[in-house]
């Protein structure tokens, strides 16, 4: 078998027939010494994790068992810490120990591929930041605020459950894997382990779901920015800030990132109370008060000239931009839950949990809620992430582990935060801006009317309130105003404004939530499009070879055109849905997500198959299997549901029936057009849930049957592939985790003794 | 009382290497730290151009952002 040899437990400098230089000291603590640190289990050692046990139990104990009046948000946060402290001490050392077995012997690609730009041996601490702020988007903020509708409890149990078995265990392995093949691709891994057909559609695949993440993410954007001028003004000045930022860093000042940087924010924050203040205006009241098809169309304009745009000029400046709010975001967040300690009134589950046709999203708990909450307990949008910037940057083997599992308890830590924010509002305000139009009339008479004939216990609601919350946060009204980041960001506002400011802030901090979601959206926007437009050239340059010419302009328009086209239908379809675009289209994003991660998830499991391990194969089997099942039993309601709330065929053969019959209204859709949009609207989506499904299938097909050959060669004594790079030595040190043990810092005191050009001697290759 | 003082400048200091560091911002240093260790014959790209050079990169090998 190939791949590499378990570590010997004597630590002998030919480790694993590694030789590393003799005249430095060893690049790696030795096994030995290791697993004595692991195994010492000192008195103080154990209370410590007897308490955290302890604390985390009470905490799920109250979240879980106790029925109060209310829960307090602060139990949200211990029983959320402690799980992600046992999981990353515990499980994800057993997959440490058991799959990835990682060799510090052995260069990471950033030192044995080391050119500077590229492939930079990063600090650990740095990259773990590096990499959170690129997985790390508006999906944790807005999925869980959806999910809500059934009540905390089974949203808090899949997000902290889900990512510690799941979510983080994907992240870890996809880095990993992709760091010992020098930084490749999932697509190449794809290609590589699963052979010419399952690697075809997991290609084909990753585009249409990238294509359907673009277009929900934009209508998030949009959702939020209809009808909303201070909205409008405040997103509409970052285009020209980031501009400015992107001259100033080409032209004016190159490299200074951080001082740019706190320039943008400084004039983003000014962006936001200039846009209260010209919101306030009649003229800036009147020309930015769009309606939500206007603004679709203009996000589809920038998404096509942001996307063929040099990166220097957008992209790279609104990226400093977006990751410096990402920091303010969790700041805020923590500071408004650890700090405030909102009560939450929500029940544990609430009367949708049982049904399937709730007004924020339709469908069963099972499997609607677990699509619904994608990022923040298993995104398989990571594993792009995962496989190639990040690996090219591990100093060190073991550093994955922190980096990548730990990395994703982090997403996973912001959801639970946004959850308990938008579930800290009154739930009556959470109907009445969640559900569609339709629905709720659109005025705050009707919408308050309509959420107290729902029978919700202990929901009571006027329309004063609604029309005195929209005031407080600066916009004309909030019923309806669906999508998640409106609910997230009056949160917020709710819990910011008792703690700096008061009523009179409850606008800005609305803004800056808007403004924050909106900066990330349009970043993934922009980035998404650029990857599917060179997925699409290269794909069709197999073909027309003069595609895969990435420079050649017209190639580049065409693709980058039929990308946005393809995203933007999407959107304007989500826009003008009579149904109400989030309410029927979140869960094709969730589907498309979480399909994305049964297909890495099964490139791993033919990678671990390979390696030789069988023994521990379930611990990503696991996570495979039940995505595998959640996503494949939500297509196949969203596909054979004979409920029209669910199935989209359902739905379509009902309206085409309305239709035939020669009805000019049914159900939500009041006119003939509205009616035909459904037909139009119900049959694309439907199509899509049969081809993602379809190539998802396959995919996992290939690697189920690639598993079965690795097995069946191992039985027979066939030497199995590998695609590993080739194992070379490795001449530096450093520690794995985010605090050195003591062996790490016996052995980093050594290195640091080490003149600085006897450690690089060997010279540019 | 200047003790004081000069840890939290340290650390405020500390924190911002970090920002740096997580956003790019020392993505210069670390290039000349490897041409200087490799020990290239010809001269290192200036600041100006390595900038460029990086973000034009970017042009041809994008970058996914999560969502």
């Amino acid at each position: 078998m190939a791949g590499i040899p378990d570590q010997r437990k004597d630590g002998t400098r030919a480790e694993g027939g590694l030789a590393t230089d003799p005249d430095l000291p060893p690049p790696a603590v030795d096994q030995a010494t290791l697993e004595a640190e692991d195994r010492k289990w000192t008195p103080a050692k154990i209370a410590m994790w007897v308490a955290i046990a302890l604390l985390g139990g009470v905490a799920w104990f109250m979240l879980a068992i106790v029925r109060g009046e209310t829960v307090n948000a602060i139990w949200f946060v211990f029983a959320s810490v402690c799980t992600y402290l046992i999981g990353y001490r515990f499980y994800s050392k057993v997959i440490e120990r058991y799959i990835t077995k990682p060799d510090d012997h052995r260069a990471t690609p950033a030192e044995y591929k080391a050119d500077g730009k590229d492939y930079v041996r990063t600090d650990r601490n740095v990259l773990f930041g590096h990499h959170f702020a690129a997985i790390a988007g508006a999906g944790p903020l807005v999925g869980p605020v959806i999910a809500a509708q059934m009540g905390y409890l089974p949203g808090t149990i899949w997000i902290i459950v889900g990512v510690v078995l799941a979510g983080a265990v994907q992240d870890y392995l996809v880095m990993f894997f992709s760091m010992r093949r020098g930084g490749r691709s999932l697509g190449q891994m794809a290609r590589e382990e699963l052979g010419v057909i399952g690697g075809t559609a997991a290609l084909i695949a990753t585009l249409l779901i990238m294509v359907i993440i673009v277009a929900i993410l934009a209508l998030v954007v949009v959702n939020a920015l209809g009808e909303s001028p201070w909205g409008v003004f405040s997103v509409g000045m970052t285009i020209p800030i980031a501009l400015f930022m992107g001259v100033y860093l080409r032209y004016l000042r190159p490299g200074k990132v951080m001082e740019v940087s706190i320039i943008g924010f400084v004039l983003l924050m000014a962006a936001i109370i200039g846009g209260g203040a010209v919101a306030g205006t009649e003229w800036g009241a009147a020309f930015f008060h769009l309606d939500k098809v206007t603004i679709a169309w203009g996000l589809i304009i920038y998404g096509f000239i942001a996307a063929i745009l040099p990166v220097w000029l957008l992209l790279a400046p609104r990226d400093y931009l977006s990751t410096f709010m990402k920091i303010g975001v969790i700041v805020m967040l923590a500071l408004a839950i650890v700090v405030v300690r909102p009560e939450i009134t929500v029940p544990a589950f609430s009367e949708f949990a049982g049904r399937e046709n709730g007004p924020v999203f339709s469908g069963a708990l099972f499997p609607f809620l677990f699509v619904t909450i994608a990022c923040g307990a298993l995104s398989g949008f990571h594993a792009l992430i995962s496989s190639g910037t990040t690996p090219k940057l591990i100093e060190k083997e073991r550093q994955a582990r922190y980096i990548g599992y730990g990395g994703m308890l982090m997403e996973s830590f912001v959801a639970i935060m946004a959850l308990v924010a938008a579930i800290s509002i009154d739930r009556g305000l959470y109907f009445a801006m969640n559900a569609p139009a339709a629905l709720t009339g659109g005025t705050a008479e009707t919408a308050a009317a309509w959420v107290n004939s729902l029978g919700l216990s202990g929901v009571n609601i006027t329309p004063g309130l609604l029309s005195e919350t929209a005031a407080n946060v600066g916009e004309q009204s909030i019923v309806s105003r669906t999508g998640g980041a409106p609910t997230l960001a009056v949160g917020l506002a709710h819990i910011m404004h008792q703690f700096v400011g008061g009523t009179a802030m409850m606008g800005f901090w609305y803004h800056f939530a808007i403004m924050f979601e909106a900066l990330f959206i349009l970043t993934a926007v922009d980035a998404g499009t650029r990857v599917a437009r060179f997925m699409l050239q290269d794909s069709i340059g197999n073909f027309v070879p003069k595609f895969k010419e990435a420079s050649w302009r017209p190639g580049a328009w065409l693709c980058t055109a039929i990308m946005v086209a393809a995203w933007g239908a999407v959107l304007l379809m989500g826009v003008t849905d009579p149904l109400g675009g989030i309410n029927t289209l979140f869960p094709l994003f969730g589907i498309a997500n979480q399909l994305l991660a049964a297909i890495a998830l099964a490139v791993v499991l033919a990678i671990v198959a390979k390696r030789g391990t069988f023994k521990y194969l379930w611990i990503v089997a696991l996570p495979l299997a039940f995505a595998a099942v959640v996503t494949i039993t939500a297509s196949y309601q969203k596909i054979f549901s004979p409920v029209p709330a669910v199935g989209y065929f359902a739905n379509n053969a009902a309206f085409s029936k309305a239709l035939a019959d020669g009805k000019t209204e049914f159900g939500t859709a009041k006119t003939v057009a509205a009616m035909e949009a459904v037909v139009r609207n119900t049959a694309i989506q439907g199509w899509l849930s049969v081809i993602f499904v379809v190539l998802s299938i396959i995919v996992i097909a290939t690697a189920v049957l690639a598993t079965a050959k690795a097995f069946r060669d191992r039985a027979s004594g066939t030497a199995t592939t590998d695609n590993e790079d080739p194992a070379v030595p490795s001449r530096v040190f450093a520690p794995a985790g985010l605090v050195p043990t003591a062996a790490e810092r016996v052995l980093g005191a050594e290195w640091d003794k080490v003149p600085a050009d006897a450690r690089m001697e060997r010279a540019g290759h | 009382m200047s003790t004081g003082i000069t840890a939290v400048a340290n650390g405020f200091r500390g924190f911002a290497r970090y920002l740096g560091g997580v956003m790019g911002a020392d993505a210069y240093a670390k290039y000349l730290e490897h041409h200087r260790a490799s020990g290239q014959q010809e001269a290192p790209l200036s600041e100006r151009e390595f900038w460029r050079d990086r973000t034009d990169r970017q042009d041809s090998n994008p970058q996914g952002r999560c969502c």
